[in-house]
């Protein structure tokens, strides 16, 4: 038996159990928090508002925050992010300086911590604008966030895309624009979704930023001025000021669930998208 | 019978940033005919067919001098409409490029770009097109599944439907059949010779044979400049330039 076989044997164990590794963490965590969140989940924990700084009642109104705080903050970053991709690979000369500030100020944007755009928000939207602390502010902040995810990912879509395809429909007569817009955005797509499901698990899973953004009301936001407290700080107030912890764990449980729905939602539309096409 | 031009070189220079890929061509292409551009790689034949419709612009650092006339009408020239241009002047490339969608979207891509709406319009100019290329019968009862999974000679052929769409006049084929297996290149080039009777052909390609079998006019490129160029059959038996006839003879290239 040569040693070379041996060697190979144990390095397959190492790469193996890394891959273990992974899914014990997972399992492990999702785990933990299922069985010490799953006696707080109830109909009523989901429909109900909560009562008495979250002690009482459900977490409805914090759900609420949530989706639209993931929605506007999508609505304000995805026209922006991909409009920007768009520039940077089909319109800007390679030797554009424009387009070298718009690629260093992505990356730059990509590596502040949030806490940062969140004392921003909190100094220039909620005082100088006077937004308040409120949904627009709150979605303003984690839109600005999750902008270079967005055009990164939105960028790489495009770059991946054959050079023929916009060859081929420009010499069919297409203009540049029809080409952007029947060849270049369908065929980018999911990649351009992926990054919209990454920019997702960040918005939910933003605490600090929006506290200082979007407040931690606990009522129920009626419009965009209105303040709101989102799923994580919901957790994050019901950890932290010792309210309850079985709460925060039906929390975390709920969370979870969202990210997985909207996960299962994605792939599902992808492949969808990819029959289509394919 | 009279022969009619239709679109004519003039010393065509054109620039890659400080490199001269064209050294001043001159070339008359005649209507309803098929010319072939021939020579080794980077001789320029490419970038000669890529100007005939202004496709070399989108590469950054191009210059162009010199004019190509269409009819008799200059398309090098501020005042042309080049999505106009491309419409007339429609393009086959290399690897054939169909789109990830359906076959009948694939064809009804170029007719809907340029406005066609009406559903029974658009079934007809499929349908036309998908014959004229030679595809009709072995895709007319799929036409709703995707092109990628046709065969590379059918997605060229496709790739050609999807031109002949367009309602071009000029059709220019960059090597069309490098990516092919001996038996779609023979259809190609049975497909080509029908095709010359009711278009104009330009056809640039790595394969003496093909050239002299599908083309009436042959041009040989060589280091950005046309050495010789006439009727095809002339220019194979009787070649005046010693450098063309060592290229066709596979003395080099």
């Amino acid at each position: 038996m040569d040693v070379t076989k041996q060697k190979d044997k144990i390095i397959y164990a190492l790469f193996w159990l890394s891959g273990l590794i992974i899914v014990a963490i997972l399992v492990s965590i999702i785990g933990y928090v299922m069985v010490k969140g799953i006696s707080s989940i109830s109909l009523a924990f989901l429909l109900e508002a909560p009562r008495r700084a979250g002690a009482q009642g459900g977490i409805s109104t914090t759900i609420a925050g949530t989706v639209y705080l993931t929605v506007l903050a999508l609505l304000i970053a995805v026209p922006i992010g991909v409009g920007a991709a768009v520039y940077l690979e089909e319109y800007a000369h390679s030797q554009s300086k424009f387009a070298s500030i718009v690629n260093l100020t992505a990356e730059t944007l990509a590596g502040i911590p949030s806490i940062v755009f969140g004392l921003f928000g909190f100094v220039f939207l909620v005082i100088f604008l006077d937004l308040g602390w409120s949904l627009l502010s709150g979605s303003i902040t984690v839109a600005i966030m999750i902008l270079p995810t967005i055009t990164r990912t939105a960028q790489e879509a495009i770059l991946t895309l054959p050079r023929e395809y916009r060859e081929n429909s420009l010499a069919l007569g297409a203009s540049k624009w029809q080409t952007i817009w029947k060849v270049i955005l369908p065929f980018a797509l999911p990649g351009i979704v992926t990054g919209i499901i990454l920019s997702i698990g960040r918005a939910i899973g933003e605490t600090a930023a929006l506290i200082l953004t979007a407040g931690s009301s606990l009522g129920m936001p009626m419009s965009v001025f209105d303040p709101a407290r989102t799923m994580s700080v919901h957790l994050y107030m019901l950890a932290m000021e010792g309210i309850s912890m079985d709460r925060a764990f039906g929390t975390a449980f709920l969370i979870i669930i969202l990210i997985l729905i909207i996960n299962y939602l994605a792939n599902l539309s992808l492949r969808k998208f990819s029959q289509a096409v394919r | 019978m009279e022969k009619t031009l239709k679109m004519q070189s003039q010393n065509l220079q054109v620039f890659y940033n400080q490199y001269q890929a064209l050294q001043g061509i001159n070339m008359d292409i005649e209507e309803n005919k098929v010319t072939a551009l021939i020579g080794p790689s980077g001789c320029g034949k490419s970038t000669f067919l890529r100007s005939l419709n202004r496709l070399n612009e989108l590469i950054e650092g191009t210059t162009i001098k010199g004019q190509i006339y269409l009819d008799q009408q200059p398309i090098y020239s501020s005042d042309v409409d080049v999505v106009a241009l491309r419409k007339k002047v429609g393009m086959v490339f290399q690897k054939p490029s169909v789109f990830p969608m359906s076959i009948y979207d694939n064809v009804a891509y170029g007719p809907r770009i340029h406005g066609i709406k009406n559903k029974s319009r658009l079934d007809e100019i499929v349908e036309k097109s998908l014959k004229a290329a030679n595809l009709w019968k072995e895709v007319s009862d799929r036409l709703k599944s995707p092109a990628a999974r046709m065969s590379g000679g059918q997605q060229q052929r496709l790739v050609i439907a999807r031109v002949l769409a367009v309602e071009p006049e000029v059709i220019l084929m960059d090597e069309p059949a490098s990516a092919l297996d001996p038996i779609s290149t023979t259809r190609l080039e049975e497909l080509i010779g029908e095709l010359k009777n009711h278009y104009t052909i330009v056809i640039v390609t790595h394969n003496m044979q093909q050239a002299a079998r599908v083309s009436d006019y042959t041009g040989f490129f060589l280091s950005g400049e046309l050495i010789e160029f006439g009727k095809t059959t002339e220019i194979f038996v009787n070649p005046l330039d010693k450098r063309t006839e060592d290229y066709i003879t596979g003395r080099f290239g």
